[in-house]
């Protein structure tokens, strides 16, 4: 149906996104819980086991830190192993790896090794799973220099930065959202490749810079939609795709245009990405600014089960909306 | 075998005997030169010494090929030298010297030799078994025979990733070895009190079902043989092997520590039986003569103060070097 319609969804551009690597380069190889025979608890890995075999697809047991230790292993002799963290709070398991090995093992060793690793991890809410399979902890990552981060918002950006990552020397983190699995976009051709680290700008506008990532691009350009609709305000909005690389010059010259800003960020507030970004906005472009600066992100609670607790805490459009009219009435 | 083939045989081992020996002289002597040079303020931070442990690291890469991976911990000094490493190199390292064998980026403790197979001393208890497992998979992947090893204290069977690691390298049958140095304690308490078994690692194994053997760890020849038997096993596709190497530290946990915890009586028990006298005493019941290992103490001595001389002379690191080295393209930029 896929190939009729040119359209994929975003849960099969992982597996797709994957499989093309695999066929171009056969020391990609990958390895997690169920990501096999049951191709993946969110069915991203589905198909996988069936074109390469056991041989470079590896169920594992509940061992993140066998998982990631093992793919670092392998990335420093010789592969390209592609992990799979199954929920991305599970990253908490095998953090000393991310924290203190992963980044660490080149820079340490004076560029002795070279660790081209991937790191993928389902992140994010949405989908009522509580405070321990939903969060949002791309900002985790963010802490720690010597990690590269991807978080795609599109099954077309998926495959290309799955590509860029697969293909990158540098171990990086992809965070793929559980709540856009299910959502489709244009298959891409074969060979695309999304760089690290090049933000796109993915609806022009004159009146503020909304800055998003992941789930937040789609609440971003709702938002921007009614701004439009309802209240004649024209949002750019700016879908980051990867926080490191981070692309400030995006970013800065579209600030330059709209003099306002506002970040969209799923993780908390307290030590969310947009901290980062806003502060690098005040020290290099204070005077492009006409408002204040606004963050809407997650609350600073963990993620309560109940739908409507959760729209509580996390980013909606409406907060998105209310925030981008205080920024431009200011 | 005829009486020459006997002869030949005896005479071989000793040579080879004494090359290890010279090699654990070597390391005896680093460690004695990294211990006077923080005492001269020289060497700061801190520093974890291996004396003592001379006969894992040299017997081990003795059974070993070069091209094989190994992994240490941050008592890493001697497996560093042991795969090649020249004392200069990590001497230089420890005194922030722009020719220290991680640039001057990684210390005492994150000592790295890739070009011998050591791909490095890790400081986080526990995590480099993992990545040992990854290194044999990744021969398994690459369809070499390569085998990995992973040195280790006793401290880290207590630890997760110790059990992650051995579960996950027996469920694919990978090529590894995992060498627990046994020194009694885990920094400053004797192992035994905190563990549920008598024996750390050994005993640890028939839950994974694990081929296991324990081991006199003071004994270069022991080692050696056993690491030989792990690796045939390995490098036949039998499986990993998980060996128990029971040794002594001859200083305390690292530079802070002066070891008052341990009792006299053990560790005069124990410095009779440093490597290098067991070594020295089997070279003399083969026949080496007396001259030809003083020869080789000799030679140590003099590459490691010629080594100490260099380190001292080296240049400190370029400041740009702060920035290089954390990509493989070479740089740092994190942002555009």
């Amino acid at each position: 149906m896929a190939e009729v319609t040119g359209t994929i969804s975003y849960r099969e551009a992982v597996a797709e996104g994957i499989a093309r690597e695999m066929r171009r380069d056969p020391t990609v190889v990958c390895l997690g819980e169920d990501i096999g025979a049951a191709g993946g608890v969110f069915k991203t890995t589905q198909g996988l086991l069936e074109e390469f075999g056991p041989e470079r697809v590896w169920d594992t047991p509940i061992s993140e830190q066998a998982i990631v230790g093992a793919a670092l292993g392998a990335a420093m002799t010789g592969i390209r192993p592609v992990a799979e963290i199954m929920f991305s709070d599970f990253l908490a398991c095998c953090w000393d790896y991310l924290a203190n090995e992963i980044p660490k093992v080149r820079y340490m060793s004076g560029g002795q090794v070279k660790v081209p690793l991937v790191i993928r991890t389902a992140n994010g809410g949405g989908l009522g799973f509580g405070a321990q399979h939903s969060q949002a902890v791309e900002n985790w990552a963010l802490t720690i220099p010597g990690l590269k981060i991807a978080a795609p918002s599109t099954p077309a950006d998926v495959i290309g930065l799955m590509a860029a990552a697969i293909r990158s020397d540098d171990p990086v983190i992809v965070f793929e959202h559980k709540g856009l699995f299910a959502s489709r976009g244009p298959r891409p051709p074969e060979g695309h490749v999304v760089e690290l680290g090049r933000a796109a700008v993915v609806r022009e506008g004159r009146d503020v810079t909304v800055l998003a990532l992941a789930a937040t691009v789609p609440t971003a350009l709702a938002a921007a939609e009614r701004l439009a609709a309802d209240h004649g305000v024209s949002a750019e909005v700016i879908d980051l795709r990867c926080l490191i690389p981070l692309d400030m010059t995006t970013v800065l010259e579209s600030v330059a245009r709209t003099s306002r800003l506002v970040t969209v960020e799923e993780n908390p507030h307290q030590g969310g990405w947009g901290g980062t970004v806003v502060s690098l906005v005040v020290e290099e472009g204070f005077e492009l600014l006409d408002a204040p600066v606004r963050r809407v992100a997650s609350a600073n609670v963990p993620l309560p089960f109940a739908d409507v607790l959760e729209n509580e805490v996390i980013p909606t459009v409406d907060r998105v909306v209310a925030a981008v009219r205080s920024v431009v009435d200011y | 075998m005829s009486q020459s083939a006997v002869r030949e045989a005896r005479v071989n081992e000793g040579a080879e005997l004494l090359a290890m020996y010279e090699r654990m002289a070597v390391i005896r002597r680093t460690e004695k030169a990294a211990y006077d040079l923080f005492l001269a303020g020289l060497v700061k931070g801190t520093t974890h010494l291996a004396a003592g442990h001379e006969a894992i690291a040299v017997g081990a890469s003795a059974a070993l090929r070069p091209d094989d991976h190994v992994f240490a911990t941050y008592r890493g000094h001697h497996h560093t030298i042991a795969r090649g490493g020249s004392p200069e190199a990590c001497l230089a390292e420890l005194m922030q010297k722009a020719t220290g064998i991680c640039k001057a980026k990684g210390g005492s403790m994150h000592l790295t030799y890739a070009e011998g197979g050591m791909l490095g001393s890790y400081a986080i208890v526990g995590a480099h078994l993992p990545m040992a497992v990854g290194a044999a998979w990744s021969a398994r992947l690459l369809r070499t025979d390569r085998i990995a090893v992973a040195f280790f204290g006793d401290g880290a069977t207590n630890i997760g990733a110790f059990h992650e690691a051995l579960n996950l390298a027996q469920v694919w049958k990978l090529p590894v070895v995992f060498v627990c140095e046994n020194n009694l304690y885990m920094e400053y308490t004797p192992i035994r009190s905190v563990t549920a078994v008598e024996n750390p690692a050994y005993d640890r194994a028939p839950a994974y079902g694990m081929a296991a053997e324990l081991i006199d760890g003071n004994d270069v020849i022991t080692v050696r043989d056993t690491v030989a038997r792990a690796a045939a096993r390995a490098r036949a596709g039998e499986g990993p092997t998980l060996i128990e190497a029971r040794t002594y530290r001859h200083y305390g946990h690292s530079r802070t520590d002066p070891a008052k915890y341990r009792p006299a009586e053990e560790v005069e028990a124990w410095l009779k039986r440093d490597p290098l006298l067991i070594a020295r005493s089997s070279l003399t019941a083969l026949g080496v003569p007396e001259a030809e290992i003083d020869e080789a103490d000799r030679r140590a001595s003099e590459l490691v103060e010629a080594a100490v001389r260099a380190a001292k002379e080296a240049p400190p690191p370029d400041l740009a070097e702060a920035f290089t080295d954390l990509w493989a393209d070479g740089g740092a930029a994190w942002r555009k």
